[in-house]
């Protein structure tokens, strides 16, 4: 058995896997077909302060290896998370992270101190980077200037581990990334999902019900692990990596790349019981290349 | 409780042009499911298909503990599907959704079905039966080719039927059947609709003039199945709530149609 634990800047895991906001709801849903507490981290549905009802039906796509959305960050706000959730997601044994969203600074800021005060979700993961809302944070996390303000603004009001997600729908990643660690970032997560578009051509029409969309699965994989490699060349602080994840062998490639930990989002769609899969194959591929901790591999591209 | 698992395929028959009958067994019994619940299926050989495919549960033969699914080849996905083989096995994730009103003895409840959407009427009749409820079918097909296995539906309660070229039943669409004329003697104290969604509305439609208790179910796409993506939404009363884990089955009054 290798040792598979990380510290994410406080943040200890039994294992580096995650599951990525929007794609493994609350935990709860899936409760039936995983041992949650095998999972190194959960991280939950991006919350806002105020409850928002999200885009219009349609909101996927399938396309090759993969698949559109335009969710638009449904969810019933962070008071209502407070009261009616956390008390039934606080016990589950493994990290319960939260998803932060917003249209301001200081709406980020609001919501983020009132998860501060939840004494059971050690992290949260800030999202400035959702393609799918006018103002849902990707016009911070596509300027310097934009996600070090927000970042800025979140670091005041919360004190635990904070995570920013970051979008690849930039010109340098790595300029983004310098600007949250600069701003007080704990860790950063990357990447969300790119920005796409299909049409259904017999109807001429965008499949989406806001033309366009978030692209996710295997098919964004390869931009995943240039993004992680790049920043992990730029920062100092951990670095976790996601972007169509399927089995072990890809995780592998984000923590050569640079990760210390990763997310599995789309995946779970597939196979509900992805993430102990994957976190069981990265202890088997490790033990069967004679590594005995995860950390021999973090990083080993130069 | 929710499974995630491998079944055995024990049957593939092809009842009509168009459709593939799958029968499924597993060494647990298939006991939990209830009528107007889905399953989704992850499709192998068919690299254009990426996500699970979502299926209703057609029936659930208690006896040889089989799982029967009735698909309409439609695109990739489904075309892989027909192309199983006996022995072969399949990743099911099951079961989903709410399903319909469960039956209560002595009532007697219309089962709308048009296309495709007569496939979960089918396990729904036979659970109606079960609770000692009455189901009376009225099933619509473009044409008399889209009606299929009508034998397992006559064995189960009264069948209608209605086709869009007249080449069976009552021409038209099912709102044009006789069972649903003012003289018909056939009353009944609620409708449990699935189909197209012009149908489902036509249908809704007429239980609201009538005053009868009707639900439909609505086949949004989705990815999860769990609840968990926000993809399938549909607008109800209630605000975006997901097809799959509230649905599939809603009360007309609660949508936004």
């Amino acid at each position: 058995m290798s040792d598979i634990s990380v510290n994410i800047a406080g943040l200890k895991m039994k294992n580096p896997v995650m599951t990525a906001s929007g794609t493994f709801g609350y935990g709860l849903e899936f409760a039936d077909l995983v041992n949650l507490e095998d999972i190194g981290g959960i991280i939950v549905k991006g919350t806002t302060l105020n409850p928002r009802e999200g885009n219009d039906y349609p909101r996927m796509a399938e396309t090759p290896y993969g698949m559109l959305n335009c969710v638009g960050l449904q969810n019933k706000g962070v008071d209502y998370f407070c009261k009616n959730i956390y008390p039934q997601i606080k016990d589950i044994k493994t990290n319960m992270i939260v998803n932060v969203s917003g249209s301001c600074p200081e709406d980020y800021a609001e919501c983020a101190a009132k998860i501060n005060d939840l004494e059971n979700i050690p992290a949260i993961e800030l999202n400035i980077s959702c393609p799918n809302v006018r103002q849902g944070g990707m016009a911070f996390g596509v300027t310097t200037d934009g996600a070090s303000q927000v970042v800025r603004a979140v670091r005041e009001a919360y004190k635990k581990t904070l995570i920013v997600k970051l979008s690849p729908n930039v010109t340098s990643i790595s300029d983004i990334a310098r600007s949250v660690e600069d701003a007080g970032a704990d860790a950063v997560s990357l990447i969300n999902t790119l920005m796409g578009m299909s049409i259904d051509i017999e109807r001429r029409k965008p499949r989406l019900s806001i033309k366009t969309g978030g692209l996710s699965g295997p098919a964004i994989r390869p931009v995943a692990v240039r993004c992680v490699y790049q920043v992990s060349k730029a920062v100092n602080i951990p670095i976790i990596g996601l972007g169509g994840i399927m089995t072990a062998e890809d995780a592998i490639e984000f923590f050569m790349a640079g990760a210390n930990a990763i997310e599995i989002g789309t995946g779970n769609f597939i196979d509900p019981a992805i993430s102990v899969k994957v976190a069981e194959g990265i202890n088997s591929w490790l033990d069967a290349h004679g590594c005995k901790s995860l950390n021999e591999i973090v990083g080993v591209i130069d | 409780m929710k499974q995630c698992k491998d079944l055995k395929v024990v049957a593939v028959e092809y009842p009509s042009d168009g459709y593939v009958l799958l029968k499924l067994t597993d060494d647990m019994p298939f006991t939990d499911i209830r009528g107007g619940q889905f399953v989704e299926i992850k499709v192998e050989g068919s690299p254009k298909t990426f996500l699970r495919r979502p299926i209703s549960v057609n029936y659930v033969d208690l006896e040889k503990n089989e799982l029967h699914l009735l698909i309409q080849l439609v695109g990739d996905g489904t075309r892989a599907l027909s192309e199983l083989k006996v022995g072969d096995s399949l990743n099911v994730l099951f079961p989903l959704g709410n399903g319909f009103t469960q039956g209560t003895a002595g009532e007697k409840v219309l089962l709308v079905g048009g296309g495709v959407g007569i496939a979960p009427l089918l396990e729904y009749g036979r659970q109606l039966v079960e609770a000692k409820a009455v189901p009376v079918f009225l099933l619509g097909g473009r044409s008399s080719k889209n009606l299929i296995m009508l034998d397992q539906y006559k064995s189960i309660g009264e069948v209608y039927v209605t086709t869009e070229d007249g080449s069976m039943g009552n021409k038209g669409f099912v709102t044009d059947s006789d069972v649903l004329k003012e003289s018909s003697a056939v009353k009944f104290d609620r409708i449990s609709v699935c189909g197209p969604k012009p149908m489902m509305v036509a249908v809704a439609k007429f239980a609201k003039q009538r005053g009868i208790k009707c639900e439909v179910s609505l086949e949004n796409m989705m990815a999860c199945g769990l609840g968990a993506c926000l993809c399938c939404v549909e607008k109800t009363v209630r605000g975006n709530v997901c097809v799959c884990k509230e649905g599939p089955v809603f009360d007309v009054n609660d949508l936004n149609w």
